[in-house]
């Protein structure tokens, strides 16, 4: 049987091009840090597959793409984190660690593999003060980015990270970091997502033993609640469900094959 | 080393249990304890011993505590051990026996509790905590023939009925659930009697510190493995409440306040309280 050649750069595009699309394809994660540690936003209306989780005490994972494949490297995540926190000490878990297990993983898959993960990832970590928060952006290829401050993951992620970075100041309160994570993943003149939409969490490090939180119920609404006292009780279906989904928007710039160390 | 690598090439392998130690006695099973060798001679009384335990219920909770002596035959090898473990958000355990053998085992459960939550997204049941440990404890009889006994206990607040409740266990497993109270170790016989006088149906939390202060006070005078409230040192007993609003360890303020309780009681009347006759 003939087998045409296709030059491994070729091979390397096509599998970044394909990863691409999968993950455009689903809707953005914010993760920002706040006064008191990070907090994780994710719209998803589903209370059964999370895209935000916790891993160990300080450590926290969200991610976007195929819910299957993100869900095998959270549990992996956890289990590395149980297995070296039971061996050694609790102190000895740091995202850092986990992020390099991530990238070795997924940049094995994207070069071994016939299809790359569709999926990305933060890890991110709370510290002792805001200086030693630390936050990871993980790309399907391995790429790790030490991100400061904010991180946003998925589809139309470039959109959502320039509408944040206007809000985005260093130590805003958790109800004013919450409000402009909501904007920068609401389309400008769309509707905000509501509190059964979404998946909110926290790291908060004046928390004792394990410092992530998921935020929910009356909690989630009284927190959403000063930033839009208009919001109609029942908002309309969001887009994704019922109507036409919005066209996919691939990432701008260059085709990252994973040869250029981001580290 | 071999296990190291064993356990890293299956962090992605879907093993289908949210069980961390099923997890190490497929990939690493050097980690887990009670996997050793035998022993050539039992070790008997040579390595640390941990005594006294107590819990019982109170209004919406339980309270446990725990003395802080280790001893190692006639010898007291520690003053300020801690036996009493916060094992997750809603409950606690106790160890009595080998004292090496039972912060393991208290570090193994916590973490495998924590694990499943954490993978399943929800907390084990009440029961399900309690069965879990007494596989443990079963998964140690090997040990415990050699000498190596840990007998835990314990307690937990179950959201289900608003409650407290306590498990207790022997060598072979159990796990016993108790109504009311329950006491491990050395000291347990003396304890348990004194709890069963000063045990006040519904009482609040503080009456209930007391209640278990009492009874290790109790324990620690007939018991020489007990410890007794270390007044020149200020060392006093671990307290732990766990009610709707989690597990609470009493700080140090909290517990001395409650012994000097007691201690002044105890001056009047060295026995301590008395229960009605009729």
């Amino acid at each position: 049987m003939p087998f045409p050649y296709a030059s491994p750069e070729q091979i390397m595009r096509d599998r970044a091009e394909y990863a691409r699309k999968g993950i455009a394809r689903g809707r953005s994660v914010v993760v920002v840090q706040y006064a008191d540690g990070i907090l994780l936003v994710a719209p998803n209306p589903s209370k059964a597959l999370h895209k935000i989780s916790e891993i160990y005490d300080r450590i926290g994972f969200a991610a976007v793409g195929r819910y299957n494949e993100f869900e095998t490297l959270r549990q992996a995540g956890i289990r590395y984190a149980d297995v070296n926190g039971y061996n050694y000490n609790r102190n000895d878990v740091t995202a850092r660690a986990l992020a390099n297990v991530y990238a070795s993983q997924l940049g094995m898959i994207f070069t071994d593999s016939i299809k790359a993960l569709e999926v990305e990832i933060v890890v991110a970590e709370v510290g002792e003060t805001s200086d030693q928060d630390q936050i990871y952006r993980l790309t399907f290829d391995g790429s790790v980015f030490d991100e400061q401050g904010m991180a946003v993951i998925g589809g139309q992620s470039d959109t959502v990270a320039t509408r944040l970075k206007e809000r985005y100041r260093p130590g805003l309160p958790l109800a004013e970091a919450l409000d402009a994570a909501l904007s920068a993943l609401t389309e400008p003149g769309g509707e905000r997502p509501s509190a059964a939409q979404l998946e909110v969490a926290v790291l908060d490090r004046n928390r004792e033993h394990r410092k992530f939180l998921r935020l929910s119920g009356p909690r989630l609404e009284r927190l959403l609640t000063p930033a839009t006292p208009a919001a109609p009780e029942t908002p309309a279906a969001p887009a994704a469900e019922g109507g036409p989904k919005p066209p996919p928007t691939a990432p701008e710039g260059d085709i990252d094959t994973g040869s250029e160390p981001p580290l | 080393m071999a296990s190291q690598q064993a356990w890293m090439n299956n962090l992605f392998t879907n093993t289908g249990s949210s069980s961390f130690t099923e997890f190490l006695r497929g990939y690493a099973p050097d980690m887990l304890p009670g996997n050793r060798d035998a022993l050539p001679a039992p070790v008997g009384e040579q390595i640390p011993h941990a005594t006294t335990i107590v819990a019982i219920t109170c209004a919406g909770g339980v309270v446990m505590a725990g003395d802080r002596r280790a001893t190692s035959g006639n010898m007291i090898s520690n003053r300020d051990m801690e036996k009493v473990f916060r094992t997750d958000e809603y409950s606690c355990m106790g160890i009595a026996g080998t004292a090496s053998t039972g912060i393991e085992m208290a570090r193994l459960y916590q973490v495998e509790l924590e694990h499943y939550e954490k993978l399943e997204g929800r907390s084990l049941s009440t029961e399900g905590k309690a069965n879990r440990l007494a596989t443990m404890v079963r998964g140690n009889l090997g040990a415990a023939m050699q000498g190596l006994v840990v007998v835990p206990i314990f307690a937990a607040y179950d959201e289900r009925i608003g409650g407290g409740r306590i498990f207790g266990y022997d060598v072979g497993g159990g796990p016993y659930e108790h109504q009311l109270y329950h006491s491990i170790g050395s000291g347990s016989i003396f304890a348990r009697g004194s709890l069963k006088k000063l045990y006040r149906e519904n009482a609040a939390p503080d009456e209930a510190v007391l209640t278990v202060l009492q009874a290790l006070y109790d324990a620690a005078d007939d018991d020489s493995a007990t410890g007794g409230p270390d007044v020149t040192r200020k060392i006093w007993p671990v307290v732990a409440v766990i009610t709707d609003e989690g597990f609470r360890r009493l700080p140090d303020e909290e517990v001395t306040a409650a012994v000097e309780t007691l201690l002044a009681g105890r001056m009047i009347d060295p026995d301590g309280p008395t229960a009605p006759l009729r």
